[in-house]
């Protein structure tokens, strides 16, 4: 049996990571399919006067906003970009300090210690509030500008990881035995360093999908980065917190949202280091 | 001095003052020092040292896969079938490595990929040198597979190098080696981690195949047994330099250099009983501090003045046999 099917066993067999696999799965799918669930236009102020803050009720399943706009489907398009920046920023951050920790434990000394030492400068560097200037700043930055600049903010342990991973592989005899049979080099960071930090890369992407989703929350939530009246479940909780008692579920909606899917994601991520380090486990 | 014998006819392969330094901050050691070695097509040479004394930084120096900071020292000429190895860029070596020359390591756990499948690894080993498809390396990996005597050799590409014992391992390497039929096999203790038992298995078997691809092979071990059996002729190592060089039968009938003859008093022998095994004094000298004179001297039971202040050349005795020993020349001392 490959390795890879080995983990998918051990996967399998924690109930909590499929649970939460399972409910990530849903909501995936939610979030694609928003405008055939969403019961009214997530932009759309029906009657701002008269229709503010209503209870759930048949037409608005989980009420309405201070601006009388459907809470549920806000909530299903904030997830959209939620999982749209979580998952895409992880995956571009992973790429980039995959690239990068390639380079430096490939490269020669001086290379690798310049990568690196700037890897040491950026990890000194707040994340949070390098952010917060650069979008108060840039106060027009779209969804993608908000998933790039996340990206390239948070690839820096993964260049780490991969980096000290291809140190010690490059040492290796099967790396060595290939190089004397002549396998050119992208045979050899295909074949023979990537599949072996492909499990660490996997773990610390999926761990990180979760962080970013909060990252992302609490920019929306100071009125940073994507703007509104896009629905983001961060600017959404904002919009609740003034009538916190008279409308909770204007900002507890999302915030339950954002809870479970950052559960979610935590529990899988943990399921998938435990199922590909058979060590860990 | 590297020129090729008259006629055009070059050997396969012909190095000449081979050295390679290792620069640390103990300072450089020489590792190689000024080897010459020879290896005629189709044949089978033994390099024969013990552990340190550079018969493994040879072989990676001959298809210069010494790693920084070891480096091939400037002089240096290592030629295939004429052409200088030395000169090739990155490129053009790789073509080599595999292709024209391969190498084979002594640990077949650790040389294999854990994973990825052996059949795989092997489609890749010819994938690096033929334009082929995946289907059809997979194909002949199958091929190579029941050419090292694998059984259900189908079956067998798809496992993972775990699942395989390590005789078993070590014919994956040598499919591996021999995928892309390379004229010279460089073996670098290919046994040495096995039972007697397979190691008896696997050294038939590159027999057979050497044999049937007829291509050359340098036997690099310390087990003088191998070296009895199979090669036509041996190079002995010691401290960095060749110190003999002669026919098989020759170096084990007259052993020239007092350094060979303790490596053959040292194996143990059925016929004499011993209370003790019978070893040489003293240690190889590290490679940053050569002893002065004869490399050998100070475990040299004949050493006398000449031997600790001048380094014999490599002297002749009869043709082909060839010794680093003032013993050459003055014979006599060696009953003292």
């Amino acid at each position: 049996m490959s390795p890879w099917r080995l983990a998918a066993g051990r996967f399998r067999r924690n109930r909590a990571a499929v649970g939460a696999a399972v409910a990530l799965a849903a909501l995936l799918l939610a979030a694609a399919f928003a405008p055939a669930l969403a019961p009214a236009d997530p932009l759309a102020q029906p009657d701002p006067v008269r229709l503010q803050d209503r209870p759930p009720s048949a037409e608005h399943p989980l009420g309405t906003d201070p601006y009388s706009r459907d809470v549920l489907s806000r909530t299903l398009y904030g997830a959209r970009i939620s999982l749209g920046v979580g998952l895409g920023a992880a995956l571009l951050a992973v790429v980039l300090g995959a690239g990068v920790g390639l380079g430096a434990g490939l490269a020669g000394r001086t290379t690798d210690q310049v990568l690196m030492r700037g890897v040491d400068v950026a990890l000194a560097l707040p994340r949070i509030f390098f952010l917060l200037a650069l979008f108060a700043v840039w106060d027009q930055a779209p969804a993608w500008a908000v998933l790039v600049l996340i990206a390239a903010t948070g690839w820096f342990p993964t260049s780490r990881i991969v980096r000290a991973a291809v140190l010690s592989l490059r040492e290796s005899d099967f790396v060595a035995a290939a190089r004397a049979l002549g396998a050119p080099g992208r045979s050899i960071v295909w074949r023979h360093l990537l599949p072996h930090v492909a499990a660490p890369m996997i773990v610390s992407a999926s761990l990180d999908v979760g962080n970013i989703i909060l990252l992302e929350a609490g920019l929306s939530y100071l009125g940073l980065g994507i703007r509104p009246p896009t629905p983001t479940w961060g600017n959404m909780i904002m919009d609740g917190k003034d009538v916190l008692f008279s409308a909770p579920w204007v900002a507890l909606v999302p915030g339950v949202a954002l809870v479970l899917t950052v559960t979610a994601f935590n529990l899988a991520g943990d399921g998938l280091r435990a199922a590909l380090d058979p060590r860990s486990a | 001095m590297s020129t090729p014998a008259a006629g055009g006819h070059a050997p396969l392969l012909e190095v000449r003052d081979l050295a390679v330094t290792f620069t640390g901050p103990d300072g450089v050691a020489r590792a190689v020092d000024g080897v010459d070695l020879v290896v005629e097509e189709g044949e089978t040479v033994g390099l024969v040292g013990e552990s340190g004394c550079g018969k493994s930084v040879t072989a990676l120096a001959l298809l210069r896969l010494v790693e920084p900071p070891g480096r091939i020292a400037h002089g240096s000429s290592v030629r295939l079938e004429g052409r200088d190895l030395l000169a090739l860029g990155a490129k053009e070596i790789r073509a080599v490595r595999g292709n024209h020359v391969a190498l084979v390591f002594q640990e077949p756990l650790s040389a294999l990929n854990p994973v990825l499948r052996i059949g795989t690894q092997i489609a890749e080993a010819i994938r690096a040198h033929e334009a082929v498809s995946r289907g059809t390396a997979k194909w002949r990996a199958v091929e190579m597979l029941q050419a090292v005597g694998i059984p259900e050799p189908q079956r067998r590409a798809v496992a993972y190098p775990h699942q395989l014992s390590g005789g078993m391992r070590q014919r994956v390497l040598l499919a591996m080696a021999l995928a892309c039929r390379p004229k010279l096999l460089l073996a670098d203790e290919p046994t040495t981690a096995l039972d007697v038992t397979i190691q008896a298995e696997i050294l038939e078997l590159l027999d057979r195949l050497q044999q049937k691809l007829g291509m050359a092979v340098l036997l690099i071990t310390h087990n003088l047994g191998i070296v009895a059996e199979r090669t036509r002729r041996v190079y002995v190592m010691y401290a960095g330099q060749m110190v003999e060089e002669a026919p098989t039968a020759q170096l084990f009938a007259r052993p020239a250099h007092p350094y060979t003859e303790g490596l053959m008093a040292a194996v143990p022998n059925l016929e004499e009983r011993r209370e003790r095994l019978r070893a040489i004094p003293g240690q190889v000298p590290p490679a940053n501090a050569w002893p002065a004179g004869c490399r050998f001297h100070p475990r040299c039971p004949y050493a006398w003045e000449k031997c600790r202040e001048e380094m014999p050349p490599l002297l002749e005795l009869e043709p082909g046999h060839r010794a680093r020993c003032w013993l050459v020349t003055e014979p006599g001392r060696r009953k003292a």
